[in-house]
């Protein structure tokens, strides 16, 4: 598809799209949101990308395959079960580093966090697979 | 709290991520996927060991307590399949690294037969009724694929069956599931247990009963409801049909076997008597499709549906004698039906297809082969003092017990009839003389040759072991059955130990 309005409303929308779609991954924890709905949010961006220009040009900013992207996520998901295995706690048990940063605010990290990134790119890994195979038919 | 029986979920989903980076390095996903299917052999065989005592090995995951989280717990059953499936794997992954042809191998076989074992493993050990869906529809979204892997004609036309048909059934699981949540109040196998055997709700719990046996019927290939097993498994290469007729119908009756010993016993005149009809009559429908064809391959997946009704028949009886002899009989069926399922597999390899009429004279001209396919076949027939012949002997002598002339009537003529489909494929590919010689498409010797028939070899012994070693093989499944019929250790190791 080729349309000017298309490509450059694209152009300003790829990157607010995704900085949208880390935010919901973040928000998840606690409210709507999560690593499923992010890593749609990130797939759609970049279909998006694909439609105005071109898959090639989507595969090239994407700078590795999806399929590479989901299997990181899933390995990604896997370890995030592995930390509460030291402190004798059963797999995927959630555990938690609280961080102080040095302007005072405090920070929870937690594997459920790691493992909700491993969704993220799992979705954004499948969603990409199957859309860029879809256009690459034509 | 131990991770192990965690383990044979977690070790093929490793396998599968690193067979995805590995996506264009053929050789080094074989090794991957061998590497794996050995450590979720190991683990099995672990877990086997801590529960050979009758104990159940349980594990919340993510610390969550029954019957709220998720929890897993192996029992000696459990245990049992668990090995089964991942010696299949580690077999089946030998060979297809000698015969699956590349073009399979780059879209994904090994990542997928991985992920479907994670499936078949994750059924096996789940302790949560909604989980087991889950599982359900990991494995058959793998098999799907490895269904349709490759394209051809006659495989989409038995895909299409297949996913209808088990779309279907996840449909009625699902319901099923909804009602019996919405009745109880909880999903966890063993809290599900202790609530309907507490309550008398009547009618209702018979009916989410009987969805249950329809959903998983369809799963296991059971009557009336098998029609789309013989289209689809014919279609795809030997390691799929083999991966498939081990696990994937295995897993159907496996979950039959626990929910109707575990939560469904409250009437068992009505739904063990019906379970025992749908086993006679599958395994006559089954034997009796398996004797029209004249297709090595489509012999050998028909009978997988009258092997079936063996299973489910020790389930009908609902005796410990019966589930005894249903549990020695499912490890006696997939050892033997993969092997069968291999050789035939290594004659087409050599010969190039499966036609009855076309091959002959194998008897001659490869001895060692001819001797792996008798031993086997006449394993399934039920010959002593082969494997086949105790797991039968088992059922017959629980049916006898229980005054069932009629089940072990129709158990014994299959059983002849099974003979009948066996000899015949004797007969025409081992000993009439071929037609037109057929040349030999590679050269089936050496080193190489032999390590593909490596599983081969191991799967005649053990079905020569299984009946030779029958006394401790006939302990084990005993102990197994008991804690089956008596759900309450069960129960009481996942509710109260946590």
């Amino acid at each position: 598809m080729s349309s000017t309005i298309l490509r450059t409303a694209t152009r300003y929308m790829f990157p607010p799209l995704l900085v949208f779609s880390i935010y919901l991954l973040f928000r998840g924890h606690h409210f709507p949101g999560g690593g499923f709905v992010g890593g749609l949010f990130a797939g759609s961006a970049f279909s998006l990308y694909a439609l105005a220009f071109s898959v090639s040009d989507a595969r090239r900013i994407l700078r590795s395959d999806p399929r590479d992207v989901t299997a990181a996520g899933l390995a990604l998901a896997l370890i995030s079960g592995i930390p509460p295995l030291f402190s004798g706690h059963a797999y995927l048990t959630g555990t938690w580093w609280m961080l102080t940063l040095p302007s005072g605010v405090h920070l929870d990290i937690g594997t459920p966090l790691i493992f909700d990134i491993g969704v993220y790119f799992v979705v954004l890994g499948v969603v990409l697979t199957l859309v860029f195979a879809l256009g690459e038919e034509q | 709290m131990t991770l192990l029986p965690a383990l044979p979920i977690l070790l093929p989903l490793c396998g599968a991520v690193f067979c995805m980076l590995l996506r264009t390095h053929l050789a080094a996903q074989k090794g991957v996927a061998l590497l794996f299917s050995v450590l979720v052999l190991g683990a099995s065989i672990g877990l086997l060991a801590q529960t050979r005592d009758g104990s159940v090995a349980v594990m919340n995951v993510g610390n969550w307590a029954a019957p709220y989280g998720i929890t897993l717990a192996a029992d000696m059953f459990s245990c049992v399949m668990l090995v089964l499936s991942g010696l299949l794997a580690v077999s089946v992954f030998i060979y297809a690294c000698f015969d699956l042809d590349t073009e399979r191998i780059r879209f994904g076989f090994f990542p997928l037969s991985l992920i479907l074992l994670m499936g078949v493993n994750g059924a096996f050990v789940t302790g949560d009724l909604f989980n087991l869906y889950v599982w359900f529809e990991v494995l058959l979204t793998a098999s799907f694929i490895l269904l349709a892997l490759g394209g051809e004609q006659p495989q989409l036309e038995g895909s299409i069956k297949y996913v209808t048909l088990n779309l279907l059934s996840s449909a009625l699981f699902l319901a099923g599931i909804g009602i019996l949540y919405g009745m109880a109040g909880t999903l966890n196998m063993a809290e599900l247990a202790h609530v309907v055997q507490q309550g008398d709700r009547g009618g209702l719990v018979t009916m989410v009963a009987v969805m249950f046996m329809m959903a998983f019927g369809i799963k296991a290939g059971m009557f009336p409801l098998y029609f789309w097993l013989p289209a689809s498994y014919p279609t795809p290469p030997a390691a799929v049909t083999a991966l498939f007729s081990g696990l994937l119908t295995k897993v159907g009756a496996y979950s039959m076997i626990r929910v109707f010993t575990l939560i469904f016993i409250t009437d068992p005149d009505f739904l063990h008597v019906l379970i025992l009809t749908g086993a006679g009559l599958t395994m006559v429908s089954g034997v009796l499709a398996a004797a029209a064809q004249y297709e090595m391959r489509k012999i050998l997946a028909v009978h997988i549906v009258s092997q079936i009704g063996y299973v489910i028949m020790g389930l009908g009886l609902f005796t410990p004698l019966a589930l005894t002899g249903t549990i020695i009989y499912l490890i006696h069926i997939i050892i033997v039906k993969t092997n069968l399922f291999l050789v035939a597999g290594a004659i087409r390899r050599i010969k190039g297809t499966y036609d009855l009429h076309e091959l002959g004279g194998l008897y001659k001209e490869r001895p060692g082969l001819s001797v792996l396919f008798i031993i086997s076949a006449m394993s399934l027939a039920g010959v002593p003092p082969l494997s086949g012949f105790f797991a039968k002997f088992t059922l017959i002598l629980a049916g006898l017990n229980r005054g069932a002339w009629v089940i072990v009537a129709v158990a014994l003529g299959v059983s002849l009839l099974t003979l009948y489909s066996m000899v015949k494929i004797w007969t025409y590919v081992f000993w009439k003389p071929a037609p037109e010689p057929l040349p030999d498409r590679i050269t089936a010797s050496g080193g190489k040759w032999l390590a593909f028939l490596s599983p081969m070899i191991a799967f005649t012994l053990l079905a020569v072991g299984l009946g030779i070693f029958a006394g401790p093989v006939f302990d084990y499944a005993q102990t197994a059955a008991d804690q089956l019929m008596n759900s309450d250790a069960y129960i009481q190791a996942v509710l109260g130990g946590g």
